[in-house]
């Protein structure tokens, strides 16, 4: 275009040059000059408007594309939204299917003792179900779980375990209230006891392949009710909870062989504190009794193979304390776990010696205590390493056949005064919050006359719908 | 024995009898939404939130504190989509609050609410930690935001009806004013469509889809797992093919495989705040988005 005023000075100068030039001519130039500015002008117009034009188009399409991105994220969302509800049906027909999960577990375990002359001296033995104390590879319980909300008031809980010998034994069958309101909830069925922190603890929860030596002399491992709980969380800042269970007398230290006694045959009251120490800190406390009445609670003597009986009064008391360490409360990278329990038992009443022969009846008084502390730290993701102590301290037992002369102590081996006791090392690996494989070396000396060395190889899994865990 | 059951029962007693609360007591189980519970209940509420911007919500144990509150709470705010699976049902249970279990308008959960992305055609823990729901970290898309808000004012209401009006007011205010910030975030973030990125866990999922970052994949090769050297290496190699231009990690997320990766492949490691409280700066839901935005922005300069 910059040829417009270059052209028109052209003809202003040829127009200053010829100055003599007639009106005639001028009246020519001036009707050329105007020909040539308005062919100029409506060529400029027509260039605006193609630019107009294209610039519209190209907004246009701008527009568009927004518009196809919009579209597009609409139809993402619609699509969400209807596999959403494609997946509707399908969830809700089969949506009251109860949760099911199972957990398998299995070991390899070295031991120097024969597992069979295994006892804790000075214990009455607890006819606990032993892990799988044998040597070489075991397979542990397989554990079925099936869970459901029955209706708006409750839940339902079976657990099945079943025994590598291929038998299969209730675990636990309970139902408990869903929110009664005001702190309170209820249990009944077969369930385990809420007494100290362990107890509750299925054995894919434990930290270390076998339970603490306490458990396995004073509950046989764990504290199994037949009866109904009541729980009662205060509503204070600070976790305070109450419990009181009374139940049939299922398993040790009590005993009903007969079942033909009505009323309440055991009963336990427990008490839990806890909260947090700042972001990174958190515990929880609790002092819990048990007493039952057993009676004529059998037990074989493994050192003399007689047979005696008691019967009379067991209570149990245990204090348990629970320390969880995580920088910032995140437990994820690294955290430290340390945890527990003192259990003190006395039990009075009357001892049978040899129930099969001789029978001979006096009365009978001891105070048994024990204890186990342990530190669980995970260094790194995944990793974690353990120590735990164990010891038991058996008590001299008040036994009126020995006091009177009727019997020597000598009698009644398994009876003598002994401090069986334990110290273990655990390294485990979780690739993920399922699966645990644990390697565990463990210097027993619950027996006077061997100390064994226990190494176990262990994996514990779970699968199928897994709930939270207790903390 | 006789007087320390009397000391029991008058301190039972003590107990029972405190101060019934005057305000709606909310548990919130993630910091954005006790965040945003506080912009709609502003001083009429009391706010417990469970956790903090430092842990990972994936890996929150039942403590006892968290007992003791949701005793107390009249409404708990949730996520859902099984991002509290691993406490909170046992949390809800065993607190014996009949006003807050999963059916009762005492339970508001967030992903019902919203769009889910990632929802798994299979449900197979061979893939990781997968959520039925889908992808649970939903509050990084501000539009959600809006949502549930909406949807939380309502249950606010219906809880505590003598403040109904408050909520919706204050609501109405916050939704103008996050409105406005949305489209002011959206501008802002122009430059960062189409940014290829790596990330930690699949925990932007909903902000890529929102600003238009190009997800290039995760750190972790499993969602939940750790991160391994095999992947990281196999992540470095397709750095030569299609490089991604930083790598994205919430702040709870350990910073060592992200460095090295930053490291190796010479492209920077952002900490994002993920929640309020993740950064000094993100101490609100704006300042959440306004330090996320900014910290991408600074990223790609």
């Amino acid at each position: 275009m910059s040829h417009k005023p270059f052209a028109l000075a052209a003809l202003l100068a040829a127009s200053c040059t010829v100055q003599a030039a007639s009106d005639a001519d001028l009246a020519a130039i001036r009707s050329q000059i105007n020909e040539i500015k308005q062919s100029y002008e409506q060529r400029i117009a027509a260039l605006e408007q193609k630019l107009a034009q294209a610039e519209s188009k190209a907004s246009k399409a701008e527009t568009t594309a927004t518009k196809a991105e919009t579209t597009a994220s609409k139809a993402e969302m619609v699509a969400n939204e209807a596999r959403l509800n494609v997946r509707q049906p399908q969830t809700s027909a089969s949506a009251f299917n109860p949760e099911i999960s199972l957990i398998l577990s299995g070991s390899y375990t070295n031991l120097k003792q024969n597992p069979s002359e295994r006892r804790l001296q000075g214990f009455i033995p607890s006819n606990g179900e032993l892990m799988p104390e044998n040597r070489s590879f075991n397979l542990g319980e397989s554990e079925l779980v099936i869970a459901a909300n029955i209706d708006p008031m409750f839940r339902g809980t079976l657990r099945l375990a079943l025994a590598p010998d291929n038998t299969l034994g209730v675990e636990e069958a309970s139902v408990q209230t869903l929110g009664l309101g005001n702190g309170f909830n209820l249990r009944a069925g077969r369930f385990l006891s809420g007494v100290g922190y362990l107890n509750e603890m299925h054995p894919h929860e434990w930290d270390f392949s076998n339970a603490p030596l306490p458990y396995q002399a004073f509950f046989g491992n764990a504290l199994g009710m037949d009866g109904v709980q009541a729980r009662w969380l205060a509503p204070t800042p600070i976790f305070l909870e109450f419990g009181a269970e009374t139940a049939r007398a299922m398993s040790f230290p009590s005993t009903d062989e007969t079942k033909s006694k009505n009323g309440l045959m055991s009963a336990s009251a427990f008490v839990h504190l806890g909260g947090d120490l700042g972001i990174s800190n958190s515990w929880r406390g609790g002092i819990s009794y048990f007493a039952s009445q057993p009676k004529d609670r059998e037990y074989q003597d493994p050192l003399n193979g007689l047979n005696n009986s008691f019967s009379g009064s067991s209570r149990t008391w245990i204090a348990d304390l629970l320390w969880k360490w995580a920088p910032n409360g995140n437990a994820k990278q690294t955290n430290l776990k340390l945890q527990g329990e003192y259990f003190r038992r006395t039990e009075s009443g009357d001892l049978v010696y040899d129930t099969t022969t001789s029978a001979q009846q006096g009365s009978f008084r001891n105070t048994q205590s024990g204890y186990y502390a342990q530190a669980v730290y995970q260094f790194m993701p995944n990793w974690r390493v353990g120590y735990r102590h164990d010891r038991l301290s058996s008590g001299s037992a008040n036994i009126e056949l020995i006091n009177n002369g009727t019997l020597t102590a000598a009698d009644l081996p398994l009876l003598a005064n002994f401090s069986p006791s334990r110290n273990t090392v655990m390294v485990d690996w979780s690739p993920s919050e399922f699966s645990r494989v644990r390697l565990q070396y463990a210097q027993d000396k619950t027996r006077p006359e061997a100390t064994d060395n226990q190494i176990w190889l262990q994996y514990v899994m779970s699968l199928g719908a897994h709930g939270a865990h207790k903390f | 024995m006789n007087k320390i059951t009397q000391y029991l029962g008058i301190s039972l007693l003590s107990l029972l009898s405190l101060p019934a609360f005057a305000s709606l007591n909310i548990f919130a189980t993630v910091p954005e939404w006790g965040a945003l519970a506080k912009e709609i209940g502003g001083d009429k509420v009391n706010i417990y939130t469970a956790t903090t911007a430092l842990q990972d919500p994936h890996r929150i144990e039942a403590k006892p504190s968290l007992l003791a509150q949701a005793r107390r709470a009249q409404l708990i705010v949730a996520t859902g989509a099984e991002l509290e699976i691993g406490w909170l049902p046992l949390v809800i249970r065993d607190s014996g609050n009949s006003a807050i279990q999963s059916g009762q308008p005492g339970y508001f959960e967030a992903a019902s609410q919203v769009a889910m992305r990632e929802v798994p055609q299979v449900l197979d823990r061979a893939n990781g930690d997968v959520h039925a729901g889908g992808n649970p970290h939903i509050h990084l898309d501000p539009r959600n935001i809006l949502k549930i808000g909406a949807a939380l004012t309502t249950r606010m209401g219906e809880i505590d009806a003598s403040n109904a009006e408050i909520y919706r007011a204050n609501f109405k205010a916050f939704a103008s004013k996050w409105q406005a910030a949305t489209v002011r975030w959206e501008t802002e973030a122009i430059p960062l469509r189409g940014v290829p990125v790596l990330v930690h866990h699949s925990s932007f999922v909903y902000l890529s889809a929102w600003l238009g970052l190009k997800d290039q994949g995760a750190l972790e090769p499993k969602p939940g797992v750790e991160p391994s050297s095999g992947h990281l290496s196999a992540l470095l190699e397709r750095q030569k093919t299609t490089p991604a231009r930083m790598v994205l990690r919430a702040a709870y997320q350990s910073e060592g495989p992200s460095q090295w990766i930053a490291g190796k492949a010479g492209i920077p490691a952002v900490l994002l705040p993920f929640t309020v409280g993740g950064t000094q700066e993100a101490g609100n839901l704006f300042g959440l988005f306004d330090d996320t935005i900014q910290r991408l922005l600074k990223a790609t300069r």
